[in-house]
Protein backbone atom coordinates (compact mmCIF):
# COMPACT_ATOMS: atom_id res chain seq x y z
CA UNK A 1 0.00 0.00 0.00
CA UNK A 2 2.94 2.47 0.37
CA UNK A 3 3.75 4.49 -2.34
CA UNK A 4 7.81 4.97 -2.60
CA UNK A 5 7.85 4.18 1.31
CA UNK A 6 9.55 0.72 2.39
CA UNK A 7 6.72 -0.19 4.32
CA UNK A 8 5.48 -0.03 7.72
CA UNK A 9 6.28 -1.73 11.16
CA UNK A 10 4.15 -3.11 13.68
CA UNK A 11 2.98 -1.58 16.92
CA UNK A 12 3.57 -4.09 19.25
CA UNK A 13 2.97 -3.15 22.71
CA UNK A 14 2.30 0.84 23.61
CA UNK A 15 2.85 2.39 27.49
CA UNK A 16 2.41 5.54 29.19
CA UNK A 17 2.70 6.81 32.37
CA UNK A 18 -0.38 9.28 33.31
CA UNK A 19 0.20 13.13 32.44
CA UNK A 20 0.09 15.62 35.45
CA UNK A 21 2.54 17.78 37.72
CA UNK A 22 4.21 14.87 39.64
CA UNK A 23 6.97 16.46 40.83
CA UNK A 24 9.63 13.55 40.21
CA UNK A 25 12.00 12.91 38.14
CA UNK A 26 11.55 12.37 33.78
CA UNK A 27 13.31 9.46 34.36
CA UNK A 28 10.31 7.41 36.84
CA UNK A 29 7.92 8.58 34.08
CA UNK A 30 9.66 7.34 30.98
CA UNK A 31 10.58 4.12 32.58
CA UNK A 32 7.28 3.36 34.13
CA UNK A 33 6.04 4.08 30.40
CA UNK A 34 8.39 1.82 28.82
CA UNK A 35 7.80 -1.30 31.16
CA UNK A 36 3.95 -1.07 29.93
CA UNK A 37 4.69 -0.99 26.43
CA UNK A 38 6.79 -4.18 27.10
CA UNK A 39 3.89 -6.15 28.97
CA UNK A 40 1.75 -4.95 26.89
CA UNK A 41 4.00 -6.39 23.61
CA UNK A 42 4.80 -9.83 25.59
CA UNK A 43 8.02 -8.47 25.55
CA UNK A 44 10.87 -8.27 28.15
CA UNK A 45 13.82 -5.27 27.95
CA UNK A 46 16.24 -8.14 26.88
CA UNK A 47 14.69 -8.45 23.76
CA UNK A 48 14.35 -4.84 22.76
CA UNK A 49 18.03 -4.81 20.82
CA UNK A 50 17.17 -1.04 20.27
CA UNK A 51 16.08 1.38 22.31
CA UNK A 52 15.54 5.58 21.18
CA UNK A 53 14.80 8.25 23.31
CA UNK A 54 13.35 11.14 22.54
CA UNK A 55 15.28 13.86 24.71
CA UNK A 56 14.12 16.80 27.54
CA UNK A 57 16.68 19.67 27.13
CA UNK A 58 15.32 20.51 31.15
CA UNK A 59 16.56 18.42 32.47
CA UNK A 60 19.87 18.11 32.48
CA UNK A 61 22.63 15.58 30.80
CA UNK A 62 20.40 12.81 31.10
CA UNK A 63 17.59 14.48 29.53
CA UNK A 64 20.16 14.89 26.69
CA UNK A 65 21.04 11.26 26.50
CA UNK A 66 17.84 10.12 27.44
CA UNK A 67 17.83 6.79 25.13
CA UNK A 68 20.98 5.84 27.49
CA UNK A 69 19.63 7.48 30.45
CA UNK A 70 16.32 4.75 29.97
CA UNK A 71 18.66 1.51 29.25
CA UNK A 72 20.22 2.12 32.65
CA UNK A 73 17.71 2.73 34.29
CA UNK A 74 15.99 -0.56 32.68
CA UNK A 75 19.74 -2.29 33.48
CA UNK A 76 22.61 -2.02 30.63
CA UNK A 77 21.61 -4.98 28.15
CA UNK A 78 23.57 -4.19 25.46
CA UNK A 79 21.10 -3.01 23.27
CA UNK A 80 21.78 -0.44 20.67
CA UNK A 81 20.96 3.35 21.58
CA UNK A 82 20.02 6.25 19.86
CA UNK A 83 19.12 9.43 21.74
CA UNK A 84 16.94 12.75 19.82
CA UNK A 85 15.80 15.98 19.86
CA UNK A 86 13.29 17.79 17.29
CA UNK A 87 11.26 19.92 20.09
CA UNK A 88 7.36 18.90 19.63
CA UNK A 89 8.65 16.54 17.28
CA UNK A 90 11.47 14.48 18.95
CA UNK A 91 8.96 11.67 19.56
CA UNK A 92 8.30 11.11 15.97
CA UNK A 93 11.72 11.57 15.27
CA UNK A 94 12.41 8.92 17.88
CA UNK A 95 9.40 6.61 16.23
CA UNK A 96 11.05 7.51 12.87
CA UNK A 97 14.87 6.29 13.95
CA UNK A 98 13.57 3.08 15.22
CA UNK A 99 11.18 2.40 12.20
CA UNK A 100 14.01 2.73 9.65
CA UNK A 101 16.79 0.73 11.48
CA UNK A 102 14.02 -1.95 11.29
CA UNK A 103 13.15 -1.40 7.94
CA UNK A 104 16.47 -1.32 6.68
CA UNK A 105 16.45 -4.77 8.36
CA UNK A 106 19.59 -4.18 11.47
CA UNK A 107 16.95 -5.18 14.61
CA UNK A 108 13.95 -6.66 15.00
CA UNK A 109 12.91 -5.12 17.79
CA UNK A 110 12.99 -1.82 19.06
CA UNK A 111 11.66 0.03 22.03
CA UNK A 112 11.02 3.98 21.80
CA UNK A 113 10.63 6.30 24.67
CA UNK A 114 9.62 9.58 25.59
CA UNK A 115 9.26 11.62 29.05
CA UNK A 116 9.56 14.89 30.51
CA UNK A 117 9.24 16.80 33.71
CA UNK A 118 8.24 20.17 33.06
CA UNK A 119 9.03 23.73 35.02
CA UNK A 120 5.75 25.44 35.83
CA UNK A 121 4.33 28.31 33.65
CA UNK A 122 5.33 30.13 30.23
CA UNK A 123 8.43 27.46 28.42
CA UNK A 124 11.23 29.90 28.93
CA UNK A 125 14.41 30.03 26.92
CA UNK A 126 17.21 27.52 28.52
CA UNK A 127 19.21 29.58 30.95
CA UNK A 128 22.54 32.25 30.19
CA UNK A 129 22.90 34.92 28.08
CA UNK A 130 23.10 33.79 24.45
CA UNK A 131 22.54 36.59 21.91
CA UNK A 132 23.02 34.05 19.52
CA UNK A 133 20.08 31.69 20.15
CA UNK A 134 16.92 33.34 18.35
CA UNK A 135 14.18 31.26 21.01
CA UNK A 136 16.74 33.54 23.74
CA UNK A 137 16.34 36.86 21.56
CA UNK A 138 12.34 36.84 21.33
CA UNK A 139 12.17 37.05 25.33
CA UNK A 140 14.78 39.62 25.28
CA UNK A 141 13.72 42.00 22.72
CA UNK A 142 9.99 41.42 22.31
CA UNK A 143 8.99 39.51 25.46
CA UNK A 144 7.28 36.98 23.03
CA UNK A 145 6.36 33.63 24.84
CA UNK A 146 4.70 30.55 22.81
CA UNK A 147 1.18 31.90 23.63
CA UNK A 148 1.95 34.92 21.81
CA UNK A 149 2.33 32.96 18.70
CA UNK A 150 -0.38 30.70 19.10
CA UNK A 151 -3.10 34.33 19.53
CA UNK A 152 -1.22 35.31 16.21
CA UNK A 153 -2.35 32.97 14.24
CA UNK A 154 -5.76 32.57 16.09
CA UNK A 155 -6.41 36.70 15.34
CA UNK A 156 -5.20 36.03 11.80
CA UNK A 157 -7.52 32.76 11.31
CA UNK A 158 -10.53 35.43 12.99
CA UNK A 159 -9.62 37.99 10.34
CA UNK A 160 -9.76 35.30 7.42
CA UNK A 161 -12.52 32.76 8.32
CA UNK A 162 -14.18 34.32 10.44
CA UNK A 163 -13.59 32.44 13.52
CA UNK A 164 -15.08 33.57 16.85
CA UNK A 165 -13.90 33.32 20.37
CA UNK A 166 -17.31 30.69 20.64
CA UNK A 167 -16.00 28.34 17.83
CA UNK A 168 -12.22 28.73 20.03
CA UNK A 169 -14.20 27.44 22.79
CA UNK A 170 -16.28 24.96 21.47
CA UNK A 171 -12.77 23.05 20.69
CA UNK A 172 -11.61 22.98 24.77
CA UNK A 173 -15.37 21.56 25.32
CA UNK A 174 -15.01 18.85 22.92
CA UNK A 175 -11.55 17.89 23.74
CA UNK A 176 -12.06 18.41 27.43
CA UNK A 177 -15.47 15.69 27.58
CA UNK A 178 -13.21 13.38 25.18
CA UNK A 179 -9.95 13.74 27.99
CA UNK A 180 -12.64 13.45 31.19
CA UNK A 181 -12.85 10.16 29.14
CA UNK A 182 -8.98 9.04 29.27
CA UNK A 183 -7.29 7.58 32.56
CA UNK A 184 -4.02 8.82 30.91
CA UNK A 185 -5.00 12.56 30.57
CA UNK A 186 -4.08 15.18 33.20
CA UNK A 187 -7.28 17.35 33.20
CA UNK A 188 -10.52 14.80 33.57
CA UNK A 189 -13.41 17.66 34.10
CA UNK A 190 -15.54 18.36 31.40
CA UNK A 191 -15.50 22.39 30.85
CA UNK A 192 -18.49 24.77 29.82
CA UNK A 193 -18.43 27.10 26.99
CA UNK A 194 -19.08 29.85 29.80
CA UNK A 195 -15.73 28.76 31.82
CA UNK A 196 -13.42 28.98 28.66
CA UNK A 197 -15.34 32.76 28.03
CA UNK A 198 -14.68 33.50 32.14
CA UNK A 199 -10.96 32.16 32.09
CA UNK A 200 -8.12 35.16 31.84
CA UNK A 201 -7.33 36.74 28.62
CA UNK A 202 -3.45 35.74 28.53
CA UNK A 203 -2.26 36.50 24.78
CA UNK A 204 -5.29 38.28 22.97
CA UNK A 205 -7.93 36.66 21.66
CA UNK A 206 -6.98 33.30 23.62
CA UNK A 207 -7.76 32.66 27.07
CA UNK A 208 -6.08 30.81 29.79
CA UNK A 209 -8.23 27.49 28.46
CA UNK A 210 -7.68 28.46 25.14
CA UNK A 211 -3.82 27.51 25.30
CA UNK A 212 -2.08 24.28 26.48
CA UNK A 213 -0.69 23.93 29.84
CA UNK A 214 3.13 21.82 30.22
CA UNK A 215 2.81 18.80 32.20
CA UNK A 216 4.77 15.53 33.27
CA UNK A 217 4.10 12.80 31.86
CA UNK A 218 5.97 9.39 29.66
CA UNK A 219 5.11 7.47 26.69
CA UNK A 220 6.75 4.51 25.22
CA UNK A 221 5.95 1.97 22.40
CA UNK A 222 7.51 -1.64 21.13
CA UNK A 223 7.90 -1.22 17.19
CA UNK A 224 8.99 -4.73 15.03
CA UNK A 225 9.54 -5.82 11.88
CA UNK A 226 6.13 -7.34 10.11
CA UNK A 227 8.31 -11.01 10.05
CA UNK A 228 8.97 -10.72 13.79
CA UNK A 229 5.47 -9.88 14.48
CA UNK A 230 3.74 -12.13 12.45
CA UNK A 231 5.86 -14.78 14.95
CA UNK A 232 4.71 -13.37 17.97
CA UNK A 233 1.12 -11.99 17.86
CA UNK A 234 -1.93 -12.30 15.84
CA UNK A 235 -2.98 -8.78 15.28
CA UNK A 236 -1.02 -5.77 15.19
CA UNK A 237 -1.64 -2.19 14.10
CA UNK A 238 1.15 -0.72 11.62
CA UNK A 239 3.20 2.06 11.56
CA UNK A 240 3.01 2.81 8.35
CA UNK A 241 3.95 6.72 7.72
CA UNK A 242 6.31 8.97 9.62
CA UNK A 243 6.79 12.22 7.78
CA UNK A 244 9.41 14.72 9.52
CA UNK A 245 9.56 17.05 6.34
CA UNK A 246 11.46 20.70 6.96
CA UNK A 247 9.58 23.63 5.69
CA UNK A 248 9.76 24.80 1.96
CA UNK A 249 11.27 28.01 0.84
CA UNK A 250 9.96 30.76 1.01
CA UNK A 251 7.94 30.35 4.11
CA UNK A 252 5.49 32.81 4.50
CA UNK A 253 3.93 32.01 8.12
CA UNK A 254 5.62 33.50 10.76
CA UNK A 255 7.04 30.37 12.88
CA UNK A 256 8.61 29.83 16.57
CA UNK A 257 10.19 31.78 17.49
CA UNK A 258 11.11 33.09 14.37
CA UNK A 259 10.93 37.49 14.31
CA UNK A 260 10.63 36.93 10.82
CA UNK A 261 9.23 35.57 7.71
CA UNK A 262 10.67 34.53 4.62
CA UNK A 263 10.44 37.20 1.92
CA UNK A 264 6.97 36.57 -0.35
CA UNK A 265 8.27 38.55 -3.45
CA UNK A 266 11.59 36.18 -3.78
CA UNK A 267 10.32 33.48 -5.32
CA UNK A 268 7.06 31.73 -6.13
CA UNK A 269 6.10 30.04 -3.02
CA UNK A 270 5.75 26.32 -2.06
CA UNK A 271 2.80 24.60 -3.18
CA UNK A 272 1.89 23.67 0.42
CA UNK A 273 2.67 25.93 3.49
CA UNK A 274 4.28 23.75 6.29
CA UNK A 275 2.15 22.16 8.44
CA UNK A 276 0.01 21.41 5.19
CA UNK A 277 3.14 19.74 3.61
CA UNK A 278 3.93 17.52 6.76
CA UNK A 279 0.76 15.62 6.67
CA UNK A 280 1.07 15.78 2.63
CA UNK A 281 3.92 13.60 2.83
CA UNK A 282 2.51 11.57 5.41
CA UNK A 283 -0.25 10.89 3.26
CA UNK A 284 2.38 9.85 0.13
CA UNK A 285 4.38 7.48 2.23
CA UNK A 286 1.19 5.58 3.22
CA UNK A 287 -0.60 5.86 0.10
CA UNK A 288 -3.89 6.80 1.77
CA UNK A 289 -5.58 10.56 1.84
CA UNK A 290 -7.76 12.27 4.34
CA UNK A 291 -10.59 10.43 2.90
CA UNK A 292 -9.25 7.60 4.60
CA UNK A 293 -9.00 8.41 7.83
CA UNK A 294 -11.29 7.08 10.92
CA UNK A 295 -9.70 10.11 13.35
CA UNK A 296 -6.99 11.97 13.87
CA UNK A 297 -4.61 13.58 16.86
CA UNK A 298 -3.85 17.12 16.32
CA UNK A 299 -1.53 19.20 18.21
CA UNK A 300 -3.96 21.68 19.76
CA UNK A 301 -1.35 24.17 21.03
CA UNK A 302 -4.46 26.41 21.76
CA UNK A 303 -8.10 25.76 20.73
CA UNK A 304 -7.66 27.75 17.19
CA UNK A 305 -4.87 25.84 16.39
CA UNK A 306 -6.91 22.78 16.36
CA UNK A 307 -9.52 24.20 13.72
CA UNK A 308 -6.09 25.01 11.40
CA UNK A 309 -5.06 21.95 11.95
CA UNK A 310 -8.66 20.01 10.46
CA UNK A 311 -7.04 21.96 7.64
CA UNK A 312 -3.96 21.77 7.29
CA UNK A 313 -4.68 17.72 7.30
CA UNK A 314 -7.21 17.90 4.19
CA UNK A 315 -10.26 17.34 6.60
CA UNK A 316 -11.78 20.13 4.47
CA UNK A 317 -10.85 23.37 2.63
CA UNK A 318 -9.12 26.26 4.56
CA UNK A 319 -11.85 28.24 6.22
CA UNK A 320 -13.71 25.01 6.76
CA UNK A 321 -13.14 23.22 9.98
CA UNK A 322 -15.52 25.47 12.20
CA UNK A 323 -18.37 24.37 10.18
CA UNK A 324 -17.22 20.65 10.80
CA UNK A 325 -16.58 21.52 14.12
CA UNK A 326 -20.20 23.06 14.80
CA UNK A 327 -21.75 20.45 13.34
CA UNK A 328 -20.19 17.79 15.32
CA UNK A 329 -18.49 15.95 12.76
CA UNK A 330 -15.04 16.08 15.10
CA UNK A 331 -16.59 15.22 18.28
CA UNK A 332 -16.32 11.41 19.97
CA UNK A 333 -19.58 9.61 17.86
CA UNK A 334 -18.96 12.29 14.83
CA UNK A 335 -18.00 11.17 11.39
CA UNK A 336 -14.26 12.26 11.80
CA UNK A 337 -13.23 12.36 15.88
CA UNK A 338 -10.91 14.98 15.79
CA UNK A 339 -8.50 14.98 19.02
CA UNK A 340 -10.46 11.59 20.85
CA UNK A 341 -7.49 11.32 23.22
CA UNK A 342 -8.69 14.80 24.41
CA UNK A 343 -5.37 16.49 22.88
CA UNK A 344 -3.51 18.68 24.74
CA UNK A 345 -6.16 20.52 26.22
CA UNK A 346 -6.85 17.76 28.52
CA UNK A 347 -2.90 16.06 28.78
CA UNK A 348 -0.68 19.44 28.43
CA UNK A 349 2.27 19.67 26.74
CA UNK A 350 4.97 16.90 27.61
CA UNK A 351 6.81 17.67 24.72
CA UNK A 352 9.43 14.15 24.05
CA UNK A 353 6.29 12.30 24.93
CA UNK A 354 3.58 13.97 23.23
CA UNK A 355 4.27 12.48 19.95
CA UNK A 356 4.61 8.85 20.92
CA UNK A 357 1.50 9.26 23.10
CA UNK A 358 -0.22 10.52 20.27
CA UNK A 359 0.82 6.92 18.30
CA UNK A 360 -0.36 5.68 22.01
CA UNK A 361 -3.85 7.18 21.15
CA UNK A 362 -3.91 5.79 17.63
CA UNK A 363 -2.97 2.13 18.84
CA UNK A 364 -5.66 1.96 21.39
CA UNK A 365 -8.05 3.19 18.64
CA UNK A 366 -7.54 0.77 15.50
CA UNK A 367 -7.32 -1.81 18.27
CA UNK A 368 -10.52 -0.93 19.65
CA UNK A 369 -9.48 -0.65 23.49
CA UNK A 370 -10.16 3.29 23.61
CA UNK A 371 -13.21 2.22 25.85
CA UNK A 372 -15.95 5.29 25.87
CA UNK A 373 -13.61 7.29 23.84
CA UNK A 374 -13.65 4.72 20.73
CA UNK A 375 -14.31 5.65 17.11
CA UNK A 376 -16.41 2.43 15.50
CA UNK A 377 -14.60 0.57 12.99
CA UNK A 378 -11.46 2.87 13.31
CA UNK A 379 -9.02 1.60 10.50
CA UNK A 380 -7.06 4.51 9.41
CA UNK A 381 -5.58 7.33 12.37
CA UNK A 382 -3.37 10.60 11.44
CA UNK A 383 -1.02 12.08 13.92
CA UNK A 384 0.30 15.39 13.77
CA UNK A 385 2.20 18.37 15.55
CA UNK A 386 4.69 21.01 15.10
CA UNK A 387 7.14 22.68 16.82
CA UNK A 388 10.36 25.00 17.21
CA UNK A 389 12.99 25.79 14.37
CA UNK A 390 10.98 23.54 11.58
CA UNK A 391 10.21 20.69 13.17
CA UNK A 392 7.22 19.20 12.66
CA UNK A 393 5.75 15.32 11.76
CA UNK A 394 2.89 13.39 10.66
CA UNK A 395 2.40 9.90 11.11
CA UNK A 396 -0.28 7.17 9.92
CA UNK A 397 -1.40 4.18 11.65
CA UNK A 398 -3.33 1.39 9.97
CA UNK A 399 -4.92 -1.95 10.88
CA UNK B 1 21.38 55.13 23.10
CA UNK B 2 22.60 51.86 23.17
CA UNK B 3 20.69 49.50 20.91
CA UNK B 4 18.93 46.55 22.32
CA UNK B 5 20.73 44.32 19.19
CA UNK B 6 23.76 45.64 17.15
CA UNK B 7 22.87 45.47 13.05
CA UNK B 8 19.47 44.84 12.77
CA UNK B 9 17.67 48.68 12.87
CA UNK B 10 18.92 51.35 12.91
CA UNK B 11 17.51 54.93 13.96
CA UNK B 12 18.31 57.99 11.57
CA UNK B 13 17.36 61.31 11.31
CA UNK B 14 14.37 60.80 9.46
CA UNK B 15 13.25 57.61 11.85
CA UNK B 16 13.87 54.23 12.54
CA UNK B 17 14.99 51.66 9.44
CA UNK B 18 15.14 47.75 9.58
CA UNK B 19 18.27 46.13 8.46
CA UNK B 20 17.61 43.13 6.60
CA UNK B 21 20.19 41.20 3.82
CA UNK B 22 20.01 41.22 -0.02
CA UNK B 23 21.70 37.84 -1.65
CA UNK B 24 23.99 39.61 -4.33
CA UNK B 25 23.47 36.49 -6.64
CA UNK B 26 19.67 36.34 -6.69
CA UNK B 27 18.35 39.58 -4.82
CA UNK B 28 16.76 37.57 -2.56
CA UNK B 29 16.04 40.09 0.94
CA UNK B 30 15.66 38.42 4.21
CA UNK B 31 15.18 39.81 8.13
CA UNK B 32 16.96 39.50 10.74
CA UNK B 33 20.41 40.04 8.49
CA UNK B 34 21.87 36.92 7.27
CA UNK B 35 25.59 36.09 6.47
CA UNK B 36 27.29 33.25 4.08
CA UNK B 37 24.48 31.99 2.68
CA UNK B 38 21.18 33.01 0.76
CA UNK B 39 18.02 31.63 2.30
CA UNK B 40 16.99 30.42 -1.23
CA UNK B 41 17.72 26.68 -1.52
CA UNK B 42 18.25 27.09 -5.31
CA UNK B 43 20.67 29.73 -4.82
CA UNK B 44 24.38 29.50 -3.78
CA UNK B 45 24.98 32.82 -3.38
CA UNK B 46 27.19 33.25 -0.07
CA UNK B 47 27.52 37.47 -0.37
CA UNK B 48 25.03 39.37 0.87
CA UNK B 49 24.87 43.38 1.80
CA UNK B 50 22.82 45.01 4.03
CA UNK B 51 20.08 46.63 2.52
CA UNK B 52 17.45 49.35 4.60
CA UNK B 53 13.71 47.60 4.57
CA UNK B 54 10.76 49.58 3.91
CA UNK B 55 9.39 51.82 6.70
CA UNK B 56 5.45 50.69 6.36
CA UNK B 57 3.42 47.62 6.25
CA UNK B 58 0.42 45.93 7.07
CA UNK B 59 -0.74 44.24 10.08
CA UNK B 60 -0.84 40.45 9.54
CA UNK B 61 -1.22 39.72 13.06
CA UNK B 62 -1.67 41.35 16.48
CA UNK B 63 -2.07 40.27 20.26
CA UNK B 64 -1.00 41.20 23.36
CA UNK B 65 1.34 39.58 26.85
CA UNK B 66 -1.69 39.88 29.17
CA UNK B 67 0.95 38.56 31.88
CA UNK B 68 5.07 39.80 32.40
CA UNK B 69 7.14 37.57 30.18
CA UNK B 70 9.98 35.38 31.71
CA UNK B 71 13.24 36.59 31.72
CA UNK B 72 15.31 37.28 29.84
CA UNK B 73 12.59 39.59 28.87
CA UNK B 74 12.73 42.44 31.80
CA UNK B 75 8.99 43.76 32.41
CA UNK B 76 8.29 47.31 33.62
CA UNK B 77 6.67 47.45 36.64
CA UNK B 78 3.72 48.14 37.36
CA UNK B 79 3.11 46.18 34.26
CA UNK B 80 1.38 47.04 31.61
CA UNK B 81 0.51 44.44 29.27
CA UNK B 82 2.51 44.38 25.73
CA UNK B 83 1.10 44.73 22.42
CA UNK B 84 2.59 42.38 19.70
CA UNK B 85 2.05 42.65 15.90
CA UNK B 86 3.76 40.89 13.05
CA UNK B 87 3.50 43.31 10.02
CA UNK B 88 3.98 42.48 6.05
CA UNK B 89 6.55 44.79 4.79
CA UNK B 90 5.60 46.59 1.66
CA UNK B 91 7.73 45.32 -1.56
CA UNK B 92 9.80 43.00 -0.03
CA UNK B 93 6.39 41.07 1.76
CA UNK B 94 8.40 40.13 5.04
CA UNK B 95 6.46 39.70 7.91
CA UNK B 96 8.43 40.86 11.28
CA UNK B 97 7.09 41.04 14.39
CA UNK B 98 7.79 43.65 17.01
CA UNK B 99 6.10 45.57 20.08
CA UNK B 100 3.90 47.99 19.50
CA UNK B 101 4.15 51.48 20.62
CA UNK B 102 0.91 53.54 22.02
CA UNK B 103 -1.57 51.51 20.27
CA UNK B 104 -3.64 48.79 22.49
CA UNK B 105 -4.71 45.57 20.35
CA UNK B 106 -8.47 46.72 20.18
CA UNK B 107 -7.26 49.67 18.14
CA UNK B 108 -5.60 47.21 15.59
CA UNK B 109 -7.05 45.27 12.68
CA UNK B 110 -5.30 43.11 10.74
CA UNK B 111 -4.58 44.56 6.76
CA UNK B 112 -3.85 47.83 8.79
CA UNK B 113 -0.75 50.10 7.61
CA UNK B 114 1.56 50.90 10.64
CA UNK B 115 5.22 52.30 10.92
CA UNK B 116 8.81 51.57 11.89
CA UNK B 117 9.36 53.16 15.04
CA UNK B 118 11.72 52.51 18.06
CA UNK B 119 11.18 52.61 21.63
CA UNK B 120 13.06 51.87 25.34
CA UNK B 121 13.01 48.41 26.86
CA UNK B 122 12.12 48.58 30.25
CA UNK B 123 15.88 48.69 31.14
CA UNK B 124 16.70 50.82 28.49
CA UNK B 125 17.91 49.29 25.03
CA UNK B 126 15.98 50.49 22.44
CA UNK B 127 14.73 48.18 20.36
CA UNK B 128 11.93 48.42 17.03
CA UNK B 129 8.72 49.01 17.15
CA UNK B 130 5.19 49.45 15.45
CA UNK B 131 3.98 52.83 16.01
CA UNK B 132 1.30 54.61 14.03
CA UNK B 133 1.77 55.05 10.28
CA UNK B 134 2.45 59.02 9.58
Amino acid sequence: MSAGGAGPVAVLGTGMHPWGKWGRPFLEYGVAAAREALRDAGLAWTDVQFVVGADTIRNGYPGFVSGASYARALGWSGARVASCYAACASGAQALDIARTRILAGLCDVALVIGAEAAPKGFFKPVGGDRPDDPDWLRFRLLGATNPAYFALYARRRMALHGSTPADFAAVKVKNALAGSLNPMARYRKPVTAGEVAASPMVADPLRLMDICATSDGGAAVVLASEAFARRHATRFVRLAAVSTVTPTFPNTVLELPDFATDSRAAAAGPVRPFRAAIAHAAYEEAGVGPEDLSLAEVYDLSTALELDWMEDIGLCPPGGADKLLRDGATALGGRIPVNPSGGLASFGEAIPAQAIAQLCELTAQLRGRAGARQTADARVGLAANQGLFGHGSAIIATV
Amino acid sequence: MTYAIEGWFTVERDGARLLGTRCAECGTVCFPPRDGSCPDPRCAGTETEVVRLPRRGRVWSYTNACYPPPAPYVAAEPYEPVTLAAVELDEVGIVVLGQVEGLGVEQLAVGMELELTSGPLADGPLVWMWGRAS
